[in-house]
């Protein structure tokens, strides 16, 4: 279908994750060319993986505006070449949801959003989404262009070896209505729960913030991949930060491993990570919900299984 | 100041979802509907802004049927002043809402529009970023801190791994989040109260716009798991599958 426009996401002058799975998205729908625009304030070294995971245009957007996000110029930037594409894909990360909205109203066209399953078959561009917390799922189709903003983990990166090739686009004048800062990296470090391959998250169980430290202990032993979140109980108590929170009111994770501590699996929280491809829950009471949704559970004492698990994990890694 | 909250009713988030015959909505019946949660901080903010300034005006704005006016009524007793009905049919199209809302809002001189973050019963996401953008205003989305004084604003939003700050100049648009303050419940006395309030009722067509729902379902569960052992003992049975079995590991 037509060719297919991605809007990479770019934070201190580097490239964040989840490009290769969005330009993968893009494929999908693509007859013709996907092209994958940087709005950056300096070149961006290191874009050939773009042209191997199925770019075949790298567009690069150079303005000194864009040392910091900048959604007035990067919507105008993206205005003025969108006429040739049928989609507009951007990924669902905080910073995406708040510019995709902007660029379908800005060249009058309907924004899809968090879409988990995209589809051009038979010339409809077709759109699935969860909604009402997860407990259903929309098919919409879109009509005329669309901006779609793809919900992180949805479709694998894929090699597709296209050319990637570089050329400038030219940032057309804008006003900058909104002056951001630049990003203040939390204290848990800057891996975040909705982009970590693995997801450890603690609960009501955990008995005391304390103990926080035993999720940790256990995310370490996964080398920097993994990321401690936390149940909204425990957020609420003031255990855990709000940006750690899974769940209806907090973030939607798909982690490839999702292993929950001491957490019941009430329906907002089921919420948030029902879609992570392998779930683990530990807890006590075998009657919990979280084990209607684990593909697999430990039945006992957290304190017990925990440490027993680091081990493990630690173990298997160093082999 | 003059502060606008858009507001939408919808579901109770603890209702069980039943699919309605056609398969395209849910079946109301039985449903409890309330303010959109994300809207609640919205009004807080909009009530503590104009009781920080000493003056002004707050306006709850929804675009519905005739069972908004209760929902609006709801606004009016927790302290807004006025309400506006805009009477129509919403767009499973959020820009075609977005625009019946930013039509209104143009004339009204505001110096603030809030929103929710977003509905908890379609998740647009997206209404407010498009009101902006129709005003050619300002706007930051999902703040969870916000700061007005001498005509500027300052906000917060949390993004993957930190927290994000930003300035503006009013009149803007902002989406809020959980995090912004504790809404207030209505009082008796504010329930008498907003019997009185104005509220406006405005017909308006949203049109279909690009968006036509094909269905709604509910979603598969997952495959049934299983339970690979108690205690720390277990632990070895759940390393294998994890390496084996599930390859995550
Ligand atoms: C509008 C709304 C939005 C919400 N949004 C969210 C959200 O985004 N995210 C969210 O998580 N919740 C959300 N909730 C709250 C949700 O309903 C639950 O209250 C919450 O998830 C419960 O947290 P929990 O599982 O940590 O605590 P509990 O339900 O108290 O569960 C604690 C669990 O720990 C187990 N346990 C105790 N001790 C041990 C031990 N030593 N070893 C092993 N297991 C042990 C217990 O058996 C129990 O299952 C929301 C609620 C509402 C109404
Ligand atoms: N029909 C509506 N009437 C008034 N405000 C709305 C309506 N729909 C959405 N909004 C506003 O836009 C926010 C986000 O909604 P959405 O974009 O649908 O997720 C809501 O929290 C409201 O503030």
């Amino acid at each position: 279908m037509a060719d297919i426009l991605v809007v990479l996401e770019v934070r201190d002058g580097a490239l964040r994750k989840g490009a290769g799975e969005l330009i993968a998205a893009a494929r999908r729908i693509a007859d013709g060319s996907v092209d994958a625009l940087i709005c950056s304030a300096a070149s961006i070294s290191g874009l050939d993986p773009l042209g191997v995971a199925g770019a075949d245009r790298v567009l690069t957007a150079t303005h000194a505006d864009f040392a910091t996000y900048c959604p007035d110029g990067i919507v105008a930037t993206v205005a003025s070449i969108a006429s040739p594409y049928r989609a507009i894909l951007v990924a669902g990360t905080a910073t995406g949801k708040d510019l995709g909205p902007r660029i379908a109203a800005r060249i009058n066209a309907p924004c899809a959003m968090d879409i988990t399953a995209i589809d051009a078959s038979g010339n409809a561009l077709k759109a699935v989404r969860p909604v009402y917390a997860g407990k259903a799922l929309q098919t919409i189709e879109l009509a005329g262009p669309a901006v779609i903003v793809m919900r992180p983990g949805a479709v694998a990166a894929a090699q597709h070896g296209r050319a990637g090739a570089t050329s400038a686009v030219t940032v057309p004048p804008f006003t900058r209505r909104l002056t951001v800062a630049p990003v203040r990296t939390s204290e848990r470090g800057s891996l975040d729960v909705a982009e970590a391959r693995v997801v450890i998250s603690g609960g009501r169980g955990l008995g005391d913030p304390k103990h926080f430290a035993l999720l940790e202990e256990l995310a370490a032993a996964f080398g920097g991949e993994a990321a401690v979140g936390a149940s909204r109980a425990v957020v609420d108590a003031g255990w855990a930060e709000h940006g750690a929170q899974v769940g209806q009111t907090g973030k939607t994770v798909a982690p490839e491993l999702y292993i929950a501590v001491g957490i019941s699996g009430a329906i907002q929280h089921l919420a948030g990570m029902r879609t992570a491809k392998v779930i683990v829950a530990i807890n006590r009471d075998k009657d919990a919900p979280i084990f209607k949704v684990a593909d697999y559970g430990i039945v006992g004492d957290l304190f017990e299984v925990v440490p027993a698990l680091t081990a493990a994990v630690k173990q298997a890694r160093a082999h | 100041m003059k502060i606008a909250v858009c507001l939408r009713r919808v579901p109770d988030t603890t209702t069980k979802i039943v699919i309605a015959a056609g398969g395209k909505s849910i079946d109301e019946a039985g449903v409890k509907f309330v303010a959109n949660p994300y809207d609640e901080y919205a009004i807080e903010a909009a009530l503590t802004l104009k009781e920080g300034a000493g003056s002004g005006e707050t306006t709850v704005i929804a675009l519905g049927g005739d069972s908004v006016q209760e929902t609006l009524r709801t606004a009016l007793a927790i302290g807004i002043d006025r309400a506006v009905h805009l009477q129509g049919t919403p767009s499973p199209d959020g820009l075609a809402n977005a625009r019946v809302l930013a039509d209104h809002l143009r004339g009204g001189n505001y110096d603030l529009i809030l929103c929710g973050k977003l509905a908890v019963d379609d998740y647009g996401q997206q209404t407010g970023a498009m009101i902006a953008e129709l005003l050619e205003l300002p706007c930051a989305t999902a703040i969870t801190k916000l700061d007005v004084s001498g005509g500027q604003a300052s906000v917060e939003r949390e993004v993957e791994g930190g927290v994000e700050s930003a300035t503006c100049a009013l009149p803007a648009v902002f989406t809020c989040d959980k995090g912004l303050n504790n809404p207030r419940l209505p009082s008796l006395k504010g329930i008498m109260a907003a019997k009185k309030k104005p509220l406006d009722v405005i017909a308006v067509s949203p049109g279909n716009g690009g968006v036509t729902v094909i269905s709604l379902a509910v979603p598969l569960e997952r495959a049934a798991g299983r339970i690979v052992g108690e205690g720390a003992a277990a632990v070895p049975a759940l390393m294998q599958a994890l390496v084996s079995e599930a390859k995550v590991i």
